[in-house]
């Protein structure tokens, strides 16, 4: 669990970071997708002890909390939710919300995300989608979820879909 | 420790599935600490929209509109939302999408993708980063499936129960299928008001739920026009199959160079 949780800070911090460096253009193009931006692997790799106070905390910052770095070792440090910049992207406005103790983040939330534009949106070239082309059956191709002709309830029950959300997450 | 290579894929995840609107909803969540209360509001906004434009409810705004018990003007920013967008809709694919191809105004072409899409959004501001939501058939996806690991949706064949026409990979996509199966085929050709033929299915790849849907709406409405129809969008991708079982793509695929379906 601990593993995973330090995964997760290790993503907020590279999605922070990308959304801070806005002056080096369209951040999140190279992937594409945007709330995948900071998955790890994606290319990014900051440390989370330098991402959080990044973003635009705008009110200065003096006098909301201490220092991270001097806090670290004392008493648990008390808890402070800093907005970063909203920063617009080739999808849209994207900004994020994080919760910072001491030098630790604990969440990080979306305050904008892409407006309702679908005509915006464009697969770019190094994201654009694979098609399998081949009947499969549903077995050996390894998939998360179908995209099929709508289902009814009662359609959904035979429907490959269901059969996933049983088997759950592997 | 700090490689993304060696970190732990997420082994639990939070699923969800939700009965609403004449059809399931399935959440899948990847994000580890992301849960009940998010997919708690996204399924609450599910009941929302579907209090406001369901054709099936006498109540809805929609039904009110089109009973003229209300006006444009009085009705939510939401409903002037999707209507102006269906309009736009209309124009951009020539009627090929309409809202009123059943004969009365039914903006639910739009509505359904574009709940589904909202909802992701809603996961996304509880902080998740990876997950899918699938409405009946419609699919957006966020981020990624697992670490370094794509989202793989299946094509259902339309044309052979329970196997897949295809697979689509990749990251954050959102995934729509029109076709003969549809419920009550409430697809029809706005022009004849009939289903149209030529295509068992069509699907539609974009970034977000809401237009791919509608595009895949109307391509299956146009049959044969498809392709073209597709190709001509910038940022979308389509995959057809033909009734006598053919199948084709539109040029806005990668290249899959390895990756055998396993």
């Amino acid at each position: 669990m601990k593993r995973v949780l330090l995964s997760t800070f290790g993503t907020v911090a590279g999605l922070i970071a990308l959304l801070t460096f806005k002056s080096q253009g369209h951040p999140l193009t190279t992937t594409g997708a945007l709330p995948s931006a900071g998955l790890p692997g994606s290319g990014s790799s900051s440390t989370p002890t330098t991402a959080p106070p990044a973003g635009g905390d705008t009110s200065g910052g003096s006098s909301s909390a201490p220092p991270p770095a001097a806090s670290s070792s004392s008493a648990k440090a008390a808890s402070r939710t800093v907005a970063g910049d909203a920063v617009e992207t080739r999808y849209g406005v994207v900004q994020v919300q994080v919760t910072v103790s001491g030098n630790r983040i604990d969440n990080v939330s979306f305050l904008q995300l892409t407006a309702f534009d679908g005509r915006s949106q464009e697969i770019n070239g190094a994201a654009a989608p694979i098609l399998l082309q081949e009947t499969l059956s549903a077995q050996s191709a390894h998939i998360d979820n179908v995209s099929g002709a709508s289902y009814t309830t009662d359609g959904y029950l035979q429907s490959l879909q269901s059969a996933l959300d049983k088997a759950g997450v592997r | 420790m700090t490689s993304a290579a060696t970190l732990p894929r997420p082994t639990a995840g939070y699923r969800r599935v939700v009965e609403c609107m004449g059809t399931v909803f399935s959440f899948d969540i990847r994000t580890p600490g992301v849960g009940a209360a998010a997919v708690d509001e996204a399924e609450q906004w599910l009941r929302d929209v579907d209090a406001t434009f369901s054709t099936y409810r006498a109540d809805s705004e929609i039904s009110r509109l089109e009973r003229g018990e209300i006006t444009m003007r009085q009705c939510s920013a939401d409903v002037r939302t999707i209507l102006a967008e269906c309009e736009h809709l209309a124009v951009e694919t020539g009627g090929w999408f309409s809202m009123y191809a059943t004969g009365r105004l039914d903006p639910s072409g739009l509505v359904k993708g574009w709940a589904i899409e909202r909802a992701s959004d809603i996961l996304a501001r509880h902080g998740s980063i990876a997950h899918s939501v699938n409405g009946g058939g419609d699919v957006q996806c966020a981020g990624d499936a697992a670490v370094g690991r794509p989202w793989r949706t299946g094509i259902a064949h339309p044309l052979l129960p329970g196997r897949l026409a295809g697979v689509v990979v990749g990251t954050g996509l959102a995934v729509a299928t029109s076709g003969s199966a549809e419920r009550g085929a409430h697809v029809l050709d706005p022009h004849t008001g009939r289903p149209p033929d030529g295509l068992a299915s069509v699907t539609v790849v974009g970034r977000r739920l809401a237009y791919t849907d509608a595009y895949a709406t109307a391509a299956y409405a146009m049959g044969h026009g498809a392709q073209d129809f597709v190709e001509g969008l910038a940022g979308y991708a389509a995959f057809g199959v033909r009734v006598d079982g053919a199948m084709w793509c539109t040029s806005g695929w990668g290249n899959e160079t390895g990756g055998s379906a396993g």
